[in-house]
């Protein structure tokens, strides 16, 4: 009796998660291995049209990626993503959450929804937006900073402000993700530790620097990982907003993937550059539990 | 049917003057993203029967062998039309599309200011040529320029190396051809033009309005096709409207050459009806259609008998695009061209900028280009 | 001073929700002015003469209602089938023993780390192996291979106690009625997080349907709306119109089911 059910119990639990791991088999896991292998191919038109014009190329891909400056544009561009974005956007999901915890807030839930709003919005929609916010002549922005003296800025012509214009709309995008997983973190800060901070006589920004920074230091890894994970995964923007310009400015690897893949239909070379993104992409994040490790956070 | 840009708005009312026409779903595609779109569908299998196609992507479709060729009973229509805008829809002697419009480039010039500096014309030789540029920049005054030339446009160089009788590739399309003497002397007339402040260093998205400028006289030759002539009747000011020309370009030592632009009619392997898909094109391209296309569009017509009839020939603006027409010459027929042209003009900018000297730059480019095309030859060999 | 401090914070949230709210606000104000008008300067911030021309345009030259449908099949398929197939797998990754279950849950842990793109160019040459490239099914395919969704119901599932699934199992009850009677309404509130996640994800998905969908008929609104925006780059109130018509359906239904979408996306961080 016992046998019989254990064994049913089994069979339910292989039953219940075949579909779904047969999925992430043949739409991620198989995918992902090919990629490694077509990376080794020279899968080009010829061979789309003819598989016998296909070869084995070894590290060909690479070695040519790594000889070819507009890749190395695009990594340069995706690293300044990651630098510049980084602490911009978990700064700012932080001071919000910060803001929607406090105390004597009130009408919370609204400012939370609020904060939150922009995250939920489609990408090309807003993207489209911001294009005409960003706008020289016409655009909210600049006629925003018309008031402080300041003149129209070509933010989106310019290829040193291209950059930062794009990081602009990418953070107001995603900081209400981030903001709430600081939120739920928040919470957990041990209400105790705090009041006995107050009762010393610990202000606001002695509390946070002793009592909620340390509570909440594994969150802002996880967030500063999430994020990083994110800048290398730009596209839509760029594609959009820019096209890769001005002068190659805002070309991110992830665009640079798509274009040599679908646009100069170099397959091959394509897959390498997923690759080298996967690969760097798992070389921040071990290094930032490294960081943190050694740091004590966790 | 796929159509891009001013043809697909038009093309409805184009069908509607046809009389039995058949009835075609049309599906617009921006320019932009055309060609990406074409070659996605051919990979998933899903192609319209008949569509325009730029006449410079002939050499990728035949090598994925998307397209049909033209039947034999069509192939008479070509008769008559520009001989190096045919040259371009004929892939290894086979003739894979029919020329619905052409276009090519020539000079936009400030004719006031070209007379203001003592010239009737543009000089038809390079040397006079720059001199004449160098007078008009001393009339337009000081802070101006005498030519634009977008430093991330390759279109210009691709003219002067034409017109210098260039090939830029070798025979069989395998080799780079760039440190020919040819090439060497338009990539060196190209930078002299730069150099000698004639040209502002500057790529098209950094000039925020062409026609302002052009009214200025920021610059006074504005190197363009027919698309150019609509922009300036409606954008330039109205005491303007008799200030500005066309003419043909310059070469080394007499007229220069262009590329043969404009877009073909194709009907793509695995349409349901070939010979209705051919029918159709045929009957747009019949010179009626081409003249009812010119006058929806302004598109320039193929076959030269159409420009008399729709006296392009009379109106000095589009006679001058009829004489260039005459003058294209073509570019290599390789599916890798737009790549290895692209990586051209990334070491002429550099070249510009001084970081590459002219033997360096057309070395450096012939590499590029060898590597780009190291598939071809392999593929070339292989079928040898 | 007293009322400063009581106020404060909230003075400053409204001032920073208005400011991040702005372009939205804006998007809407702009969709309805008259073609030409947005672009000036100063840029006006209300319509002058408030006008439907650019919703009438866009549903009536440009057909954004087919790309509307689109996007609603798509996104409701994708929804329905990713519950099908992540919700049972969660359980049974939670709450039953099977061999190499452990393993195999590692596996898709570390898999997390894996960007989906990395897979979308050997995808996209399987999926016209197999036909599907260019149609609905294209589009809804990475949509089943979601290893967040079966992490999210994992997490939910371990606080089910065993006992109670012990004492229906002594009862005689298979397994899948377990699931359907007893664990399915516990699970409730996160189900419509799930759906809700899966329902904005693919709505929102632009380079997986701008890949995989040729036909402009099957085009989803964010695929169509960039074509739209290479066509139009001049034309402001028409792009905005656009926009509005694509973020809408989303921001309402977050809007209406936002408290348990937050609520569940809090308490799975929180274990996470």
């Amino acid at each position: 009796m016992r046998e019989a059910a254990v064994r049913a119990e089994a069979r339910a639990g292989w039953a219940m998660t075949a579909p779904a791991l047969t999925a992430i088999g043949l739409f991620f896991v198989v995918p992902a291995f090919a990629s490694l292998i077509l990376s080794f191919t020279d899968f080009d038109i010829y061979a789309l049209a003819d598989l016998n014009n296909l070869r084995f190329i070894g590290f060909e891909n690479y070695r040519n990626l790594l000889g070819n400056p507009l890749f190395w544009r695009a990594m340069g561009n995706t690293l300044w993503f990651v630098v510049l974005g980084v602490p911009l956007i978990v700064g700012l999901s932080l001071a919000a959450a910060l803001l929607v915890h406090a105390r004597t807030l009130k009408w919370r839930a609204a400012w939370r929804v609020a904060l939150f709003a922009p995250f939920v919005t489609t990408l090309v929609a807003t993207a489209v937006v911001w294009n005409y916010l960003l706008h020289t002549r016409y655009g909210l922005i600049n006629y925003g900073l018309s008031f402080l003296g300041i003149a129209p800025v070509d933010w989106l012509g310019n290829p040193r402000t291209a950059l930062p214009a794009i990081l602009l709309f990418v953070a107001w995008k995603s900081f209400g993700y981030n903001m709430i997983i600081f939120l739920a973190s928040l919470q957990m800060v041990s209400k105790d530790l705090l009041d006995a901070a107050r009762v010393d006589g610990a202000g606001p920004w002695m509390r946070f620097r002793h009592v909620v920074l340390p509570s909440i230091a594994p969150t802002v890894l996880l967030v500063a990982i999430l994020t990083v994970a994110g800048m290398f995964q730009l596209f839509a923007e760029p594609y959009v907003m820019t096209q890769g310009g001005p002068a190659k400015s805002t070309v991110t690897v992830l665009y640079f993937m798509f274009e040599e893949g679908f646009k100069w239909w170099n397959l091959g070379s394509g897959a390498a550059v997923a690759f080298i993104l996967f690969l760097c992409i798992l070389a921040v994040t071990l290094v930032q539990l490294k960081l943190a490790r050694r740091g004590g956070a966790i | 049917m796929w159509a891009m840009g001013a043809e697909a708005e038009n093309l409805p009312a184009l069908l509607a003057s046809m009389p039995g026409a058949p009835k075609v779903a049309i599906q617009p595609l921006p320019w932009s993203a055309a060609h990406e779109k074409l070659l996605t569908s051919f990979a998933g299998d899903s192609l319209p029967d008949i569509g325009q196609v730029g006449n410079s992507w002939f050499a990728e479709l035949t090598a994925i062998d998307a397209i049909e060729p033209v039947p034999a009973q069509y192939q008479h229509l070509v008769a008559g039309q520009f001989p190096a805008v045919v040259e371009t829809n004929r892939i290894d002697g086979k003739l894979m599309g029919l020329p619905w419009y052409v276009d090519t480039r020539l000079q936009f010039v400030r004719s006031d200011l070209f007379e203001r500096a003592g010239y009737a014309a543009p000089p038809e030789t390079w040397g006079a040529w720059k001199e004449a540029l160098h007078r008009v920049k001393s009339v337009a005054g000081p802070g101006n320029y005498a030519i634009l030339l977008p430093i991330n446009e390759f279109e210009h160089l691709t003219q002067m190396a034409l017109s210098a009788g260039a090939t830029m590739l070798n025979q069989d399309g395998t080799r780079g051809a760039f440190s020919a003497p040819e090439f060497r002397e338009a990539l060196a007339f190209y930078k002299s033009l730069y150099d000698e402040g004639l040209a502002p260093l500057a790529s098209s998205s950094q000039i925020s309005n062409v026609w302002n400028e052009f009214a200025r006289g920021y610059f006074s030759v504005y190197p363009s096709g027919p698309w150019t002539i609509g922009d300036m009747k409606s954008r330039l000011p109205a005491d303007l409207q008799d200030k500005w020309a066309t003419a043909p370009f310059p070469g080394p030592h007499g007229p220069g050459s262009s590329t043969p632009g404009g877009s073909s009619l194709v009907v793509y392997k695995g349409a349901h009806d070939p010979a209705a898909a051919w029918a159709l094109a045929a009957e747009l391209i019949a010179p009626a259609a081409q003249a009812k296309l010119q006058a929806l569009t302004g598109d320039l017509p193929p076959t030269r008998a159409v420009w008399g009839a729709t006296g392009l020939n009379d109106d000095p603006i589009t006679r001058a695009f009829g004489i260039q027409l005459d003058r294209a010459r073509p570019l290599p027929k390789v599916p890798e061209w737009e790549r290895i042209v692209t990586e051209m003009q990334a070491v002429a900018d550099l070249t510009v900028r001084g970081q590459f000297s002219i033997d360096a730059a057309v070395r450096e480019m012939d590499r590029r280009a060898d590597r780009l095309l190291e598939k071809r030859r392999w593929m070339l060999e292989r079928r040898a | 001073m007293r009322v400063l401090q009581r106020y404060g914070l909230t003075l400053l949230a409204a001032l920073v929700a208005l400011l991040v709210l702005a372009p939205l606000a804006w998007m809407v104000s702009v969709s309805f002015m008259s073609p030409g008008s947005a672009a000036q300067f100063p840029p006006p911030l209300w319509p002058e003469h408030p006008t439907l021309e650019n919703y009438r345009t866009l549903f009536g030259t440009y057909g954004i209602g087919r790309y509307l449908f689109n996007s609603a099949l798509v996104s409701t398929l994708a929804t329905c089938l990713a519950l099908l197939f992540t919700v049972p797998a969660g359980y049974a990754f939670a709450k039953l023993r099977f061999s190499g279950r452990d393993a195999v849950f590692q596996a898709l842990v570390a898999a997390l780390v894996v960007p989906g793109q990395i897979g979308m160019l050997p995808l996209f040459l399987e999926l016209k192996a197999m036909g599907l490239v260019n149609s609905y099914a294209g589009a809804l395919v990475p949509w089943l291979a979601g290893i967040f969704g079966i992490f999210l119901v994992r997490q939910f599932c371990l606080s089910i106690p065993t006992e109670m699934l012990e004492a229906a199992r002594v009862d005689g009850a298979s397994e899948t009625m377990i699931l359907r009677k007893i664990v399915l309404p516990t699970l409730r509130p996160i189900l419509v997080t799930l759906a809700l996640f899966v329902f904005l994800g693919s709505w929102n998905d632009f380079m997986w349907p701008l890949i995989v969908l040729a036909d402009q008929d099957l085009y989803t609104l964010p695929v169509a709306l960039a074509a739209l925006s290479r066509e139009h780059v001049q034309d402001n109130e028409l792009m905005m119109a656009g926009s509005v018509v694509t973020v809408l359906p989303v921001l309402v239904l977050f809007l209406v089911l936002q408290r348990q979408y937050l609520d569940g996306l809090l308490a799975g961080s929180v274990k996470g």
